[in-house]
């Protein structure tokens, strides 16, 4: 944890920052195209196997001649430049768009490469903003080089110092082992439940070939569903990198589309481990965060409101500890049961269920099977909630809720008695007012 | 849940109730689905010829109405608001009872929304955005000024005490 690594040499050549209108390379398209169209095409493909008659491939040939002009058009009109302490982006040519994106807002720029782009030796940028919303510029696509060189000048100018500064250096914190990963995703239930489909489906083949192809034909987007999200995990762990730099964690990962994205220190909503029961013979957990930030476009939307971020796909309980020292320095660790009435509400989860806080943060443990341990940053929490349900009532019991910011992330402290549930909601509510005080916008 | 009681008893808290009206409305609401119902399934029976089936069918959807309606009245009580100094609770459910407590600093926006029916009897929602999507606080069933009158104040409030991130 000594010297600065993970990071490209700055490549020295000409400002491209400061310098009038740039454009975008020339293959963007292609790379934007192949990912928006790729489904697309292949429903194409797939047609055009079927059909026979020569006028349907004419149709086919036209609709792929006007994406590629759409793509051409759309490139010509696309330029970018840094003016005054802005990044401007102007795009589109109905819907003529044009950005700017104050540079000093900026806290950070991730170098994202789709499997495609990589294979052009291109990557996009993406600018992360601090305003509520997160939402991101977006320059698509670079050449790998110029993409660095791009990003460390605008990170350089959004810091206020020379254009030439070289990014901030980074120290690596943890770095998945693949066998590690690969085992953990074959032993994760969306493999299992892929794994028994297809032996599912070849037992049905032996027998009867015909329903196999209707089964199969049937549930085919469920079965993409499934495969994309076992792609996801595997992705996202393959060649997983952590690296800690003065603006936040820094992740770099992917197999086919790599990824080095930075998480800022602050934007941090939750924190998440998991235990797989599948995984406890070895005794691996997953860490991830969940981080702020709203989609702002539709492009964006399919790729970032993910947003549970793996930074430990599948690591020693140790390993996982140091993460969290660097994440959430004060956590509370002393975790106290609920009562054991509560069995009779949560037969299956009494085991694992737990709560503790303290000043800065919250941490509760559930799960059925699989243990999942939830920190919340009190300063963070967006609302309380108590919620009594009517077996509750009758064993007098509730249960809390502390909503972190997005759709997935809360901490629930289950099944607890109603008086101490009470008495929480009013002791957590002042200390979270407490936590919140720094992050009052002056004024 | 004896919690709304505690929370209340702080000084100066003082429990607010949408307008009786909300019962009105949401009755109208209960009412028209079952006269919906009553059509859709009677009037095809009654066409074919299966007079018994239909009074018995037909009971049975006018009896689940009277129950909806007297559920939904109790629901409609349980409606209360109460604005504090840092925050606004809001308690609802007879069933499963809620109390949400969202801070004015975590606030992103407020909405006033009204439908048809609302717009009618002078009533419309209020609605409170965090960025938590789970947050799910509103409060149904205010007349139109004190809904407007609550929006300027949470939004003012809000802004006063708006917190980051």
């Amino acid at each position: 944890m000594t010297a600065p690594a993970g990071q490209a040499p700055v490549v020295p050549g000409p400002t491209l920052a400061t310098e009038g209108w740039h454009r975008v390379h020339p293959l963007s398209p292609v790379v934007r195209t192949g990912r928006a169209f790729g489904p697309v095409i292949g429903i194409l493909l797939l047609s055009l196997v079927q059909t026979t008659q020569q006028r349907d491939i004419w149709w086919h040939l036209v609709v792929v001649g006007l994406i590629a002009l759409a793509g051409v058009t759309s490139w010509l009109v696309t330029r970018w430049r840094v003016e005054g302490g802005d990044l401007r982006i102007e795009s589109g040519l109905v819907r003529r768009e044009s950005q700017r994106i104050p540079l000093t807002r900026v806290q950070a720029v991730d170098i994202v490469r789709p499997g495609i782009a990589r294979a052009l030796g291109l990557a996009e940028l993406r600018l992360r903003s601090a305003g509520a919303q997160g939402d991101a510029g977006r320059l698509a696509y670079l050449t790998l080089a110029d993409a660095e060189r791009v990003r460390a000048q605008l990170l350089a100018l959004a810091h206020g110092v020379a254009p030439e500064t070289p990014a901030p250096p980074e120290y690596p914190l943890y770095l998945q082992r693949q066998d590690r990963l690969l085992a953990s995703v074959v032993l994760s239930r969306p493999f299992a439940i892929l794994a028994a489909f297809a032996l599912a489906v070849l037992v049905t083949a032996a027998f009867s070939p015909g329903v196999a192809r209707g089964v199969l034909g049937a549930s085919f987007a469920y079965v993409l569903a499934v495969g994309t999200v076992v792609w996801r995990r595997f992705n996202g762990g393959w060649r997983l990198q952590v690296a800690e730099a003065a603006d936040g964690l820094r992740l770099r990962f992917g197999a086919l589309e790599t990824t080095a994205e930075t998480i800022p220190r602050g934007r941090v909503q939750a924190l998440v481990r998991t235990e797989p029961v599948a995984w406890r013979p070895w005794g691996w957990v997953r860490l991830q965060l969940g981080v702020a930030g709203h989609a702002h476009n539709r492009e964006e939307r399919q790729s970032d409101t993910r947003e549970l971020r793996t930074v430990l796909p599948a690591g020693t309980p140790a390993d996982a500890d140091l993460l969290l020292d660097r994440i959430l320095v004060d956590r509370p660790m002393r975790l106290s049961p609920p009562p054991a009435r509560a069995r009779w509400k949560s037969p299956l989860r009494y085991h694992w269920l737990g709560m503790d806080w303290n000043a800065t943060a919250i941490v509760v443990t559930s799960g059925r099977i699989t243990r999942r341990t939830t920190w919340v940053p009190l300063a963070r929490v967006q609302s309380l909630r108590l919620v009594q349900g009517p077996l509750q009532r009758r064993l007098r019991l509730a249960s809390l809720h502390l909503d972190a910011a997005g759709k997935r992330v809360s901490a629930v402290v289950r099944d607890r008695d109603e008086a101490e549930a009470e008495r929480l909601l009013t002791e957590l509510s002042e200390a979270c007012r407490k936590a919140r005080q720094p992050l009052r916008r002056p004024g | 849940m004896t919690a709304p009681a505690v929370l209340g008893q702080a000084a100066g808290d003082r429990w607010l109730h949408p307008s009786p009206r909300l019962a009105t409305l949401r009755l109208a609401e209960a009412g028209g689905i079952t006269v919906l119902l009553l059509l859709a399934v009677g009037l095809p029976l009654l066409m074919t010829g299966l007079d018994a089936a239909a009074a018995i069918a037909g009971a049975g959807i006018l009896l689940a109405g009277i129950v909806v309606a007297v559920l939904l009245a109790r629901r409609v009580r349980s409606w209360a608001f109460c604005e504090r100094a840092e925050d606004l609770l809001i308690r609802r459910g007879v069933m499963v009872q809620r109390l949400s407590l969202v801070p004015y600093g975590r606030m992103q926006f407020v909405d006033v929304s009204a439908g048809p029916l609302e717009r009618s009897l002078g009533l419309a929602t209020l609605r409170l955005h965090t960025a938590a999507a789970a947050s799910d606080a509103r409060i149904p069933g205010l007349p139109r000024a004190e809904a407007e009158r609550l929006r300027d104040q949470l939004g003012s409030l809000g802004e006063a005490q708006a917190a980051g991130l």
